[in-house]
């Protein structure tokens, strides 16, 4: 086991994760929200940027890009080219809630990051992206960026620090590609939700073609207690390279399903039995984990024994830590069924602008219904991983490889039992045909 | 521009930095397979067939379409992984489109057929249901067969970037996205260029629907005439039948767009052509002749005319070779009543560059602020008008008006309706005079709407003196322009075409017509005067039964643009050749043949027994006119007459786009068009279509 000991209460960077306390601006300084702020402003945007780089944070939405890299890219401002920090908040990943609990329960913390997000990048605008479908989290982010203005700790002279921090909520309409951040940055602007050709980067070229960083909630919130309490502190949980406290979003076959803030590289199975129960009828009982979210592969059981739950020791096992979302389907699980329905989800929101996702994603979801009942040939399994490998890679965006690479985790992992399901049907049919004659 | 060094396929490259590999590959004779890239289009990245390999870079490939070169690139494109990427996204194009390629009018022409050919697997490895869609309604002109759209976005790009009208979009997403205009008509004189760019059959033509398959048809090269642009074209004939007109590269004139009257007025020329000489009897009706009974019939009336009593017009699709002709023929009869401004522009012959596009269309391309007097360029040069377009989308054009207020593609300062603003801005006291002033590069467009009045002369003459005023004639520039909307007017003004010493105008030669002071007038394709009811004996040559042909009492039947060899010249004086595509119809002939034997009927023979001898004389008088393709600049100097300007407003000489002259007034498309595009749309402004 390596050295990983629980999170404890005190590192909690999200104190009010469960809403037992009010989430306005009075309950959330009690907490330690927005304490000190002007100092943290103060130490400016070199500063900033070294000590998040120090942290090791990792962006949260997915890709795992360290943070304080992705800000380092940002030009300086001009007046002509002003600089935006856009957080993406279209948290459409299923299996996904932890950016919904930080803006339903601890928005000022957030919002806090937003300011020391932007300084150190020389942003004085932030547009915050929100899901369509999260309308009380909208409602209680607006709330809230009316306390912080009210107080003066956003707007013009941004907590007496003399920077001016303008920042602004955008619902969105529902659409999971709206999420990719080119995508996002359209949508933004009032356009048709599809993501750009990348070169340029938004650093370079983003929102109204100005420099631009696009952020995860959980990335930005993260911030302020990085910079109250030290890149040490952050860099003390987890495994090298993978240091932090992270939201875990555990759904699915557990006898107790939870968002739960905890420190990274905690082995998947300390994660299920400590803070979800343990699995719906024992560890024995359970079949795969989907560990970061739909778009990774999944993992079967003897892999979950013993994997970490951080970005390497994932990549390793050819899965990803993902957004961290932990889908766990136990032995009632049709699997091939599961992941069948992940393809109809990702034919379903692609955007229908390049070929291999557009075309790809339906072929492979009839492939998949076809599997499900096991009307298909044997040698269907080879082309559609072939297929797969056709789209992967090949896309504008990730959207392509987040739809192949959960059937390739399948195929992968449970080939036996796909081919099971076609022998047998073969096998009912033909003696269906004989009991006939 | 720096050129940095890449290497293709391990050999090194000279390119120029800020190309795309794309280009670089091009450049470098390496081909990349593509659909949805267009040199003319906004790149849009969305069909991944022109993916290759690129060192240093992620590993997987990368469409070369959108990814700029870099120094000491590597770029692959025959590797297995390059392979690989074609053969998936083939596949991928393929599984949901229909394999009706024996039914379909793209095939032959169709970029999806060529590239399966080279980059497609043999067979298919889909087993499910294709994909069936709705087919839309986009107007008179396109057909659209939508299951077999690959949604590379072409037709949405340029309707939004070129023709500027956001009509075309993309509905839905995903595997149900479709390509919609929201079945309305695309609101564009030049629509149909979308059917040339989509890449497979999804938008055809609709007039042009399953006539004839490309390798049938015989294909040549030739000029417009349907405006003064001087559009090149390419004919497409099947035996003597002109089955479609297609855009032909030319980057300084139409780059590679046509209007859609260019692309479909081409079905007029089957419809009320003249077939065979007519001569009016005694009972007053027009009664068919064989060509001696026509032309004794004109020797008879022009027998002991007096000189001063006969007139000639020249019309607006005439070519150079045959007002060449006619202008010797009349000279050497010693008449002098000649003209070739049938709308009655106060055009002068003596200064070249009073009459033509100075700047040049691809000038455009340079100028930073345009004034437009008496114009609606939409309608009377949509080509010139997508170049302005194309200028005003890179911000450094600014534009302002003076005349008829239209809907245009670009931000117009509307500054008024007639002379008095034009004098306004001739004498600075306009706020637009300022950006004149300032603008490096600064041009003015006189249309046709403005000098085509009594006072033309004197619009003309405050329209120079702003050029001279604002500095729009300099060194290497010269920003005054007149736009033309007769393909044969530059030509004929060259050809000095016009009123000789006490010569009589288009406008007197009516009257004279009308009153008996005129006796004879020879129309030389003149469809656009009115001598129905005059006292004068009238000949009509030309190709259409139009309104010239009414008049006549002899009527010759000549040949269309696409049935001669023949001179224009554009509207920028730049000299074009016409290639006879077919030949004129019964006993129809060749305009210049049909002059010299009237010539030789009347005893006055022309000095010549063939067209290469007629070319040769031309050429020998006017030698620019044998500089092909070229668009001299005109030695800047004195014209128009400066005078008391009336204050009407200045109005557009087009008040219907699709039916100008007798081949688009003949054709069915065009009357279609007419009915959706002018008429419905008039009838729905005045709220009285219920």
């Amino acid at each position: 086991m390596p050295d990983w000991s629980p999170l404890k209460d005190e590192d909690r960077i999200f104190k009010n994760l469960y809403g037992y306390h009010p989430w306005n601006l009075e309950a959330a300084k009690k907490r330690g929200a927005w304490n000190g702020t002007k100092d943290l402003v103060a130490l400016g945007r070199e500063k900033i940027v070294e000590i998040v780089k120090a942290s090791g944070l990792r962006g949260r939405g997915g890709a795992g890009f360290p943070t304080g890299l992705k800000w380092s890219f940002m030009p300086q401002a001009t007046p002509e080219k002003p600089s935006y920090l856009v957080v993406n908040a279209d948290e459409s990943e299923p299996g996904t809630c932890k950016d919904r609990e930080i803006m339903r329960n601890d928005p000022h913390t957030f919002i806090e990051g937003c300011l020391l997000a932007s300084v150190a990048m020389g942003a004085h605008n932030c547009y915050i992206y929100i899901r369509g479908e999260y309308r009380l989290e909208y409602k209680v982010m607006e709330g809230a960026i009316a306390e912080a203005y009210a107080a003066g700790l956003v707007g013009k002279n941004a907590c007496g620090t003399g920077y001016d921090f303008d920042i602004a909520i955008h619902h969105g309409a529902g659409a999971y590609i709206c999420g990719e951040e080119t995508a996002l940055l359209e949508s933004l602007e009032g356009k048709k939700g599809q993501p750009r050709l990348k070169p340029p980067f938004p650093a370079m070229a983003g929102l109204y073609g100005c420099p631009t960083t696009v952020n995860n909630v959980e990335s930005i919130a993260v911030t302020g207690e990085i910079l109250r309490r030290g890149a040490e502190w952050f860099q003390g949980f987890g495994r090298e390279n993978n240091s932090g406290t992270k939201l875990f979003c555990i759904s699915g076959h557990v006898n107790k399903s939870c968002n739960v803030e905890e420190a990274m590289s905690i082995p998947l199975k300390e994660l299920l039995e400590r803070h979800c129960g343990g699995v719906r009828g024992g560890w024995d009982n359970l079949k795969a984990v989907i560990p970061g979210g739909s778009s990774v592969p999944l993992l079967p059981k003897d892999i979950c024994d013993d994997v970490l739950m951080d970005f390497d020791a994932l990549k390793e096992q050819k899965s990803g830590l993902g957004t961290a979302a932990v889908i766990v389907m136990d032995k009632s699980t049709d699997v091939i069924k599961a992941i069948a329905r992940l393809s109809y989800f990702y034919k379903h929101e692609s955007c229908g602008q390049c070929t291999p996702c557009r075309e790809g994603t339906g072929w492979m979801w009839r492939v998949m219904d076809r599997l499900v009942r096991g009307e298909a040939e044997i040698e269907e399994i080879d082309s559609l991983i072939e297929v797969t490998k056709q789209i992967e890679g090949h896309t504008i965006c990730a959207l392509g490889d987040a739809a192949a690479w959960p059937i390739q985790g399948l195929v992968r992992h449970f080939r036996d039992e796909i081919e099971d399901r076609i022998k047998n049907r073969t096998r009912v049919a033909m003696s269906g045909a004989a009991a006939a004659e | 521009m720096a050129t940095i060094t890449v290497k293709i396929n391990g050999e090194e490259h000279e390119v120029e930095q800020g190309m795309t590999v794309l280009q670089a590959c091009e450049q470098a004779g390496v081909e990349i397979p593509r659909f949805c890239y267009h040199e003319r289009l906004s790149v849009a990245g969305n069909c991944r067939m022109c993916l290759v390999e690129v060192k240093p870079g992620p590993p997987k490939p990368a469409a070369s379409c959108a990814l700029p070169v870099a120094p000491n690139q590597e770029i692959f494109t025959d590797t297995p992984m390059v392979h690989k990427a074609r053969n998936g996204v083939m596949e991928f194009l393929l599984i949901n489109h229909p394999l009706d390629c024996p039914i379909c009018d793209q095939g032959g022409e169709c970029d999806l057929q060529d590239q399966a050919m080279a980059y497609g697997r043999g067979g298919s490895r889909y087993h499910e249901n294709k994909r069936a869609v709705k087919d839309k309604y986009m107007g008179p002109l396109i057909n659209t067969i939508m299951t077999r759209c690959i949604h590379c976005t072409r037709c949405v790009r340029f309707s939004a970037e070129v023709a500027g009208v956001e009509e075309i979009g993309l509905l839905n997403r995903g595997e149900n996205a479709e390509i919609s205009t929201l079945e309305k008509a695309l609101d564009s004189e030049m629509s149909a260029n979308v059917i040339d760019l989509c890449p497979v059959g999804a938008l055809t033509s609709k007039p042009y629907a399953f006539e004839a398959r490309p390798w049938e048809l015989k294909k040549t090269e030739s000029v417009d005439v349907m405006d003064a642009v001087g559009s090149n074209i390419r004919v497409d004939t099947r035996g003597n039948e002109v089955l479609r007109v297609l855009p032909r590269l030319n980057e300084d004139v139409n780059e590679e767009w046509i209007s859609d009257k260019t692309r479909y007025a081409c079905d007029g020329l089957r419809r009320q052509r003249l077939d065979r000489p007519y001569v009016r009897g005694e009972d007053g009706k027009l009664k068919p002749a064989t060509w001696p009974e026509a032309m004794t019939a004109i020797a008879g009336a022009v027998k002991g005319m007096k000189r001063d009593a006969m007139a000639a017009i020249v019309g607006d699709q005439a070519d150079a070779e045959s007002v060449y002709s006619l202008k010797k023929l009349m000279a050497s009869l010693g008449v002098a009543n000649l003209d070739c401004r049938q709308d009655g522009a106060k055009l002068d012959a003596t200064t070249r560059a009073g009459y033509i596009f100075n700047t040049t269309i691809a000038g455009i391309d340079e100028a930073d602020a345009l004034l437009i007097v008496g114009s609606n360029i939409r309608w009377e040069a949509p080509i010139i008008n997508a170049r302005i377009r194309k200028r005003w989308m890179g911000g450094q054009l600014k534009v302002a008006s003076i005349g008829p207020q239209v809907k245009t593609t670009f931000d117009v300062d509307y500054l008024g309706a007639g002379p008095e603003t034009l004098s306004d801005v001739a004498s600075g006291k306009h706020p637009f005079a300022k950006i004149l002033k300032d603008a490096e590069k600064p041009m003015i467009i006189v249309g046709m709407g403005a000098i085509n009045r009594p006072d033309g002369a004197a619009v003309l003459a405050t329209a120079k003196k702003l050029a001279d005023d604002f500095g729009m004639v300099k060194d290497g520039w010269n920003g005054f322009n007149v736009l033309h909307t007769a393909a044969s007017r530059v030509g004929a003004l060259d050809l000095g075409f016009v009123p000789g010493e006490g010569g009589k105008s288009v406008p007197e030669i009516v009257d004279g017509a009308a009153s008996g002071a005129v006796k004879f007038v020879y129309l030389l394709g003149a469809d656009e005067v009115d001598l129905t009811g005059g006292k004068a004996f009238v000949v009509y040559q030309g190709h259409h039964g139009d309104r010239g042909a009414h008049a006549a009492d002899v009527i010759l039947p000549g040949a269309a643009y696409t049935e001669k060899n023949a001179t224009f010249v554009n509207t920028e004086g730049r000299v074009q050749l016409a290639r006879r595509a077919a030949f004129p119809p019964g006993e129809a002939k060749d305009d210049w043949a049909i002059l010299r034997a009237l010539s030789e009927t009347l005893g006055k023979a022309l000095p010549w027994i063939d067209f290469d001898g007629l070319r040769k004389a031309m050429r020998e008088e006017y030698p620019h006119l044998a500089r092909i393709d070229d668009a001299e600049a005109a030695e800047w100097g004195d014209f128009g007459t400066a005078g008391e300007m009336n204050a009407a407003p200045f109005k557009s000489p087009i008040d219907n786009f699709y039916m100008t002259d007798p081949i688009s007034r003949a054709s069915e498309t065009m009357a279609e068009c007419t009915q959706t595009f002018v008429l419905d749309r008039q009838s729905e402004g005045t709220g009285t279509n219920g």
